[in-house]
């Protein structure tokens, strides 16, 4: 069925309750909704298996006039999944398992008392919390793009339009000229969210400006960076806040056609996505006539294939045509010469999830968000060693120190934060004295890191700096599509000599070289990948040279890289209880029962496990 | 026609033609591996990077590629661009140190050694001229290149004996290092 604009009101009033309910209206009304999460982590943590067994309980309990169980899209605090939020309460149960949920339907649905073994604690000793909103993870952060987290089924249209979804295209298209919607994204200083921060407005005129009739617009959904998943989850938890940014884009920027580009290692969220194109295909807010006002808009899906290159625009482009995914020179930017030789448009997912709550709460609005020359909020992927793993949106300018201990709480173990790493594989690292640095475009690339795409991984105290730089420039050279002799081969000689350092083998006129290295690559190279690949690399050279010079004296002061250390046995604290010896895999430790143990050098892999697995701490590297 | 400037000096040349070839017709040295006047241009080896200092994206760019545009100006021999030429020299040396053509640009910029070891060498050094010479010249498209990274190369479809190949010899002939044998099959 074909909607109205005013079709859209209705709809909306028609959820009015059940969004109202969600909000935090009508508690004591009886009545609930289990917002259950399945995102991809969720998902592998078995929600289905949870979903299954509490609609299993509502029924065995008569409950299903009174819960609801909602499928949502990914909630972000992955470290504790799955996780199920108690709506209009919100109340939140981490750590589900399909065992826990008889007892937790009839404690709190019928008992009237709220789990506690399930819920967050803030540390090993302290008391559950029942509330989503008094979680430090949750309660520093800012929702813009991610304002229907946990609200709404991504699969189910109407809840998108009953949170003002589509409204924004309704207002771009029979209210504002395409001037004036580049004028607001101009006017709000969006900057592209995908990792070089171009303003968006910008290129959005650029490309509307471009002769030619015929015009594209990309959704670059090819998230490439190691441990990144922002753009997944967007996708997944609101697809069609995607679809209707780049509606908007669309009447702007005059195209008639757009693609999502995303890779194939997202299943589900492609198939979320291909079910909000049909939905809205069959609401009419995608196709011909649009509204019928003459404005029309297709949108498809491409798959990536899985390299890292591909999320690159030239490179991207030519995959779409079906070309080898090689970058090609710019000028001519893509705005000029994209898809087909046409005035192509590129944002990334997050920025297209912006553009609606632009047009919908004004440029001002969220101009005043965020940091002096970077607006608005960014979402990371808060991974590594850090007590709170998950997804967060935060406002720009707000500092690595609140989003590390006040929303991530902090790193596990009690051991000492080293270094933040931002930006993925095009980036940097950021040393723990520099803690205070707020996050946004300037201050990141003053720091010789950069805000890429969002990905945040920390370090603690037992990380090798040597080691890191080797691990990213291990990832370009590999994903380098092999093109310029610079990147390709440049790659190669980066991790020959990062690799000789980690040996012990490195001298100190390595150390000069390797920045000669990084700066030739970075101006020889012809795109993104090659001209940042060296970051990695130059960041640690710069934050960290004491302890590049310290492997090259034979030392890994954070005992990481396996040529450098040696594992002992303490005669002082060995019990002989034989656990080390049974678990060692290359049969490396010998000795008798209540004997002191003995690793033999030169069958030890130094894999660690004996250290792991002794109660007695009496395993020690140096 | 369009006016730019060159290493200082101001010339004027067709619409479309990219710097390396305006280079070229007024006698401005810029050396090339991966360049053929017959082929259209590439980018990869490097070697041909020259500064943009002004009227257009400002940076060291591929001299075959980058198109003249008016105002443009142009630098062949900054410190910058030796300095990344040098290490790109280094990089082909070190990959393939016994090509002729590859000593002879080492010799005429000055690089009498590498400090680069890269562990393996092969001959291929990817600058694609095979793969264009039987695309755009045979007409056959009988190789392409497959992988990425170190691990990408020429091939025929499948490393299998080609129907396609002709046996023409083209792709030998123009590699710059001897990398293609012709044999009898
Ligand atoms: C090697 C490489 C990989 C990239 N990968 C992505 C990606 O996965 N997603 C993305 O949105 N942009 C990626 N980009 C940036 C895109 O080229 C492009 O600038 C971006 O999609 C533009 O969108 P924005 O202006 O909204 O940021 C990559 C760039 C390079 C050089
Ligand atoms: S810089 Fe690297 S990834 Fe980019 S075109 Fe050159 S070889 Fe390919």
């Amino acid at each position: 069925m074909k909607l109205t604009i005013e079709d859209l009101d209705k709809i909306s009033d028609k959820l009015k309750k059940t969004m109202l309910l969600r909000e935090g209206d009508g508690i004591g009304s009886g009545i609930f909704h289990l917002m259950l999460c399945a995102g991809t982590g969720c998902i592998s943590n078995k929600s289905s298996r949870v979903k299954e067994a509490l609609d299993r309980e509502i029924k065995k309990h008569g409950l299903e006039e009174k819960i609801h169980v909602v499928i949502t899209g990914c909630n972000g605090f992955c470290a504790v999944g799955p996780v199920m939020t108690v709506l209009p309460d919100g109340i939140f149960y981490e750590n589900l398992t399909e065992a826990d949920i008889p007892f937790l339907v009839e404690e709190h649905f019928i008992n009237k008392r709220p789990v506690k073994k399930f819920m967050h604690r803030q540390n090993s000793l302290g008391d559950g919390i029942p509330y989503l909103k008094d979680i430090n993870f949750f309660a520093n952060q800012t929702l813009i793009v991610l304002r229907n987290r946990g609200l709404i089924d991504p699969e189910k249209i109407d809840e998108y339009i009953a949170r003002d979804g589509y409204k924004a295209f309704a207002k771009a298209l029979t209210k504002m000229k395409s001037e004036e919607i580049i004028n607001e994204i101009k006017k709000s200083s969006l900057r592209g969210r995908g990792g070089a921060g171009f303003p968006t407005g910008l290129k959005w005129e650029s490309c509307r400006n471009s002769p030619g009739d015929v015009k594209y617009i990309i959704c670059n959904a090819d998230e490439g960076d190691p441990g990144a998943y922002m753009d997944r989850s967007i996708i997944e938890l609101d697809p069609h806040a995607v679809l209707e940014g780049m509606l908007i884009g669309a009447i702007a920027i005059g195209a008639k056609e757009g693609y999502v580009y995303i890779r194939t290692e997202y299943p589900l969220a492609r198939e979320r996505l291909s079910t909000a194109i049909e939905q809205a295909r069959e609401y009419g807010l995608i196709g011909e006539n649009i509204f019928n006002t003459g404005f029309s808009f297709d949108i498809s899906i491409k798959q990536g294939a899985g390299a890292f290159v591909c999320g690159e625009e030239t490179s991207l482009i030519a995959s779409i045509e079906g070309r080898y995914p090689e970058p090609r020179m710019r000028p001519p930017f893509p705005v000029q010469k994209g898809v087909w030789g046409m005035p192509t448009c590129i944002n990334n997912v997050e920025t297209w999830a912006t553009v609606p709550k632009i047009i919908n709460y004004g440029a001002e609005w969220f101009y005043k968000i965020g940091s002096e020359k970077s607006k608005g909020t960014k979402i990371f992927s808060l991974v590594g060693k850090i007590t709170n793993t998950g997804l967060i949106e935060v406002p720009m300018g707000i500092t690595l120190k609140e989003i590390i201990y006040d929303i991530g709480g902090g790193i596990p173990d009690n051991k000492k934060f080293k270094a933040v790493q931002t930006g993925g594989p095009s980036g940097g690292c950021i040393p723990s004295e520099l803690i205070n640095l707020p996050v946004d475009y300037e201050r990141l690339a003053e720091a010789g890191a950069i805000m890429g795409s969002g990905g945040m991984i920390v370090m603690d105290e037992d990380t090798c700096m040597v080691d890191v730089a080797k691990y990213f420039i291990e990832f370009t050279a590999d994903e380098s599509c092999g093109k310029c002799t610079s990147c390709r081969d440049g790659a190669s000689a980066l991790l020959g000599i990062l690799e000789k350092i980690t040996r012990g083998e490195g001298e100190e006129s390595d150390l000069e070289f390797m920045e000669e290295l990084s700066h030739a690559i970075k101006d020889a190279s012809m795109c993104g990948l090659g001209q940042t690949l060296p970051n990695p690399v130059l960041s640690t050279l710069h934050y960290f040279k004491d302890e590049y010079k310290e492997h090259i004296n034979k030392k890994c002061p954070a005992k990481v890289c396996k040529a450098l250390i040696k594992y002992h046995i303490l005669e002082s604290k060995c019990t002989g209880c034989t656990l080390c010896a049974i678990k060692c895999p290359v049969k490396a430790i010998s000795g008798d029962k209540k004997q002191l143990h003995k690793i033999d050098q030169n069958t030890c892999i130094k894999c660690g496990m004996c250290k792991e697995v002794c109660k007695f701490k009496a395993v020690s590297v140096d | 026609m369009i006016k730019f400037i060159i290493n200082d000096r101001e010339l004027e040349v067709e619409n479309g033609k990219t710097i390396l070839e305006a280079a070229f017709a007024s006698g401005i040295k810029i050396p090339t591996l991966c360049y053929n006047k017959e082929l259209s241009p590439y980018g990869a080896c490097r070697l041909c990077l020259v500064e943009i200092a002004g009227g257009g994206r400002i940076g060291l760019h591929a001299a075959c590629l980058y198109k003249v545009t008016e105002g443009l100006i142009v630098k062949t021999d900054t410190e910058r661009v030796k300095k990344a030429r040098k290490i790109v020299i280094e990089l082909l040396l070190a990959g393939n140190p016994d090509s002729e053509k590859i000593k002879l640009i080492a010799e005429e910029y000055g690089v009498n050694k590498t400090r680069i070891n890269l562990g393996t060498r092969t001959d291929c050094i990817l600058c694609g001229l095979c793969v264009r010479v039987c695309a755009e010249v045979v007409g056959m498209s009988a190789i392409s290149f497959a992988g990425r990274g170190t691990r990408k190369k020429v091939q025929t479809p499948f490393d299998k004996i080609s129907d396609t190949c002709i046996g023409c010899g083209a792709c030998a002939y123009i590699c710059p290092t001897k990398a293609i044998k012709i044999e009898q099959v």
